[in-house]
């Protein structure tokens, strides 16, 4: 066979040729995920309607929105017809709605400053390698600061909290070779005694370096929402680990007292025991007592969501294989070593997901408030912005914001917790 | 046995808030501040404006009793408190006195252990709809459907109403009243209907309110009233009567404006000059000076100059005085003689 039998032979190599169009960038991604079928073509038609529809009915009140306007009524006259929203409602009510409408108004850099604060104060604790164990001492710090920024007074009151929490801690140290049980009770014993003493001392002293002071119902806006969700997550961690450990234990009482706690809490709306906390120890403390509103509400709070967390944790615990609690045991290690060393770090690993789970829960949650007449966004919204003879009427404006600054912290902290959960991934998946 | 306990400590919790509310007066007075329970927020009635400051119908009973018993109209601590907490808050000893649009009733007289001191204003049930129905009263409103809200005692008036008249409603259940004014503005039902004040201030929300009317009947009987606790009589008088001053202030013509010229010398009418304590020693009689009422009505004005600020005719909500006018107008306003 000759070369001049054949009708055509190729002498020299083609240069690549692009793919067909159908089968390449953005045409394959659409034939592939959103036309593969007449089904699928079908529902991406459908739903590419309604969306188009939200677009087309939302984007003109937001774009034609108002933001600078005295009242509802004036909003409308602007807009003379138009659909749009009338945003101005933040604008003039921005304060408000982060602050409480009772906060001194020249005062308000001071909560300003403590949330500032608070994300130097939870970055060692959070990003643990990657910042200096040093910035760990602000954490510790962190919440005496705090609560002088926004409660004011005297320094000495937090000073001297802080130094009871100190004493208490050098006794638990100092009497830790007795017995752990032993620890704890004379730590505690010696804090609440050197406060219960200190007040003599703080009283007179009561002008030292003293910010002027805000009383607890004086707060409000979304600082409630924030004031309340932090400190009852963070108190609620070590208390549900205690009660998680506690309903494990071997001794009767201490694990009967953890059971009877959880399931209580746990069988009870969280609304009931807000309305416990406001209404009905009223009745039993001796009047004239004022037992701080805020605090009775962050105590009850915080019972609510460390039954909860206790049984995410006990939930770890249970998935953790037996050996490696007898592991623990023929290494030799007491109960404090093998909780601390073993158990509780691959146990706390397993729970993240149910932990912050809980948290998002409970920080939602702290809109409840508003229904014992605290101030919370919430209370602001359906109380006095929407009772004013101005803005008496916008809804979706205002609870959309409320929306907006939920979505951010709760989407901030599930984002924070996938992350710590790649980050802690010792298995080779 | 728990029981017991239990009972025995509210008995004795109930014991020492009774001997503390004796002297509600000089409570007051130590504490230099008035504690005033109003709502969280209604239109016209109570609300804190833009710089936090409250203002509103209710306040303004509030800041008289404050001008009256410590001479200072915003010596007062306003404790926002919901439809559930309002009576606790009073029975507690939390808040000397409860302004808070709550309607008198025989339960919460008697049963609760409160005292109504007065009437601050006669409200009752409404009816509201669109002028496109064409409609001018309430009985004309057969086989239509009306919005209520689930629960309420206007649940029940309502059936009581159209009962009673023999024409058939259909109701669409609500659960709050901004879902009431979402669901009537849709068109959900022809009528919304709850207390005739709650109507007017919803309709001064809507965008077009003209194109709403409010039927004139009203079919139920809500009296409105401040309330103290039951066991002080000499606190309950001087909230009594500090509403009864500003009732008599408008009988009189005694205003804001022209108070302290009135009150500078005995006049011609002998009820002014004892109301201003330019005359009598009625001040004396409930423990305040002569100049209380004075320092009253100066402060917040008389009740119709309250009324005419914060829900009258020409504010948003716009409500006529009807049954709240004066007697001699035909309303139901009477205060007892000052003598």
């Amino acid at each position: 066979m000759s070369r001049d039998n054949l009708a055509f032979v190729r002498s020299h190599m083609l240069p690549e040729a692009p793919p067909p169009v159908a089968e390449t960038g953005a045409v394959k991604w659409l034939r592939e995920n959103l036309f593969s079928s007449v089904g699928n073509t079908l529902l991406t038609l459908v739903s590419a309607y309604v969306v188009v529809r939200i677009l087309f009915g939302v984007a003109p009140w937001f774009f034609n929105g108002i933001w600078d306007s005295p009242s509802l009524s004036a909003c409308r006259e602007m807009l003379d017809g138009r659909t749009g929203a009338c945003f101005a409602v933040l604008t003039e009510r921005w304060n408000q709605l982060l602050f409480g409408f009772k906060y001194p108004p020249d005062l308000y850099w001071r909560p300003t400053l403590a949330f500032v604060l608070l994300f130097v104060a939870a970055a060692p604790v959070l990003f643990m390698k990657y910042l200096p164990r040093q910035m760990l001492i602000f954490t510790g710090l962190y919440p005496f600061i705090a609560f002088w920024l926004i409660w004011g007074g005297s320094i000495m009151v937090p000073i001297f909290a802080l130094l009871g929490v100190l004493l208490g801690a050098f006794v638990y140290w100092r009497t830790l070779t007795i017995s752990a049980g032993v620890a704890v009770l004379a730590g505690i014993v010696a804090a609440l005694v050197f406060w219960w003493a200190s007040r003599l001392v703080t009283a007179p002293l009561g002008d030292v370096l003293a910010l002027q002071p805000v009383v607890s119902r004086d707060l409000g806006g979304f600082m409630v929402n924030m004031l309340l969700g932090v400190v009852c997550v963070s108190l609620s961690l070590p208390f549900g680990i205690m009660l998680a450990l506690g309903r494990q234990s071997r001794m009767p009482i201490i694990k009967w007292i953890c059971v009877v706690f959880i399931e209580f809490i746990r069988g009870v709306p969280l609304i009931t025991l807000l309305f416990v906390a406001n209404v009905v120890l009223a009745y039993f403390l001796p009047p004239g007592t004022t037992f701080d509103l805020i605090l009775r509400v962050i105590i009850m709070i915080t019972m609510f969501s460390s039954a909860y967390i206790a049984e995410v944790i006990r939930g770890g615990l249970a998935a953790l294989p037996r050996g490696q609690y007898e592991a623990a045991d023929s290494l030799g290690l007491d109960y404090a070593q093998s909780m601390q060393l073993i158990i509780l770090p691959q146990a706390l690993k397993i729970s993240i997901p149910g932990i912050v789970n809980v948290a998002v829960g409970l920080f939602k949650d702290t809109t409840l408030v508003s229904i014992i007449s605290m101030f919370d966004i919430v209370g602001m919204i359906r109380g006095p912005i929407l009772a004013s003879t101005e803005w008496n009427g916008v809804y979706w404006e205002l609870f959309g914001f409320a929306c907006l600054l939920f979505f951010i912290v709760c989407y901030g902290i599930s984002q924070y917790s996938q992350w710590l959960e790649r980050e802690l991934r010792t298995d080779h998946r | 046995m728990k029981k017991t306990v239990f009972l025995g400590a509210l008995t004795v919790a109930g014991l020492a808030a009774g001997a503390s509310a004796a002297a509600t007066l000089d409570d007051v007075k130590a504490r230099g501040k008035l504690n005033c329970g109003v709502t969280t927020g209604l239109v016209g009635f109570a609300a804190p404006d833009a710089n936090g400051v409250w203002e509103g119908f209710d306040v303004a009973l509030c800041r008289a009793v404050a001008a009256a018993v410590l001479g200072d109209a915003n010596a007062v601590e306003f404790v926002p408190t919901t439809g559930k907490t309002r009576f606790t808050a009073l029975a507690s000893g939390e808040i000397d006195l409860l302004a808070r649009n709550t309607t008198w009733t025989f339960s919460r007289d008697t049963d609760l252990k409160f005292d109504f001191v007065g009437i601050n204003y006669y409200d009752g049930q409404g009816f509201l709809v669109p002028k496109a129905l064409g409609v001018s009263s309430a009985k004309e409103l057969d086989g239509a459907t009306v919005c209520i809200q689930t629960g309420t005692t206007t649940e029940l008036n309502l059936a009581d109403f159209f009962r009673a008249n023999n024409i058939s409603y259909e109701p669409v259940p609500i659960e709050t009243n901004a879902e009431g004014q979402q669901q009537y503005l849709a068109g959900a039902c022809d009528s919304y209907t709850t207390d005739a004040s709650g109507l007017a201030s919803t309709r001064a929300a809507f965008e077009n309110p003209g194109d709403h009317v409010i039927l004139p009947e009203i079919i139920s009987k809500e009296p409105l009233g401040p309330l103290v606790r039951h066991g002080d009589n000499d606190w309950g008088d001087i909230v009594r009567w500090t509403l009864n001053a500003l009732i008599t202030a408008e009988e009189l013509g005694v205003t804001s404006a022209n108070v302290n010229e009135l009150a500078s010398a005995p006049g011609s009418n002998p009820e002014i000059n004892r109301l201003l304590g330019t005359e009598g020693n009625l001040g004396e009689m409930i423990s305040l000076d002569s100049d209380w009422a004075k320092r009253a009505i100066a402060s917040v004005g008389n009740y119709g100059e309250v009324f005419e600020k914060n829900i009258g005719e020409k504010t948003p909500i716009g409500l006529s005085r009807g049954l709240n006018a004066q007697w001699t107008d035909g309303g139901l306003l009477y205060s007892p003689p000052f003598r």
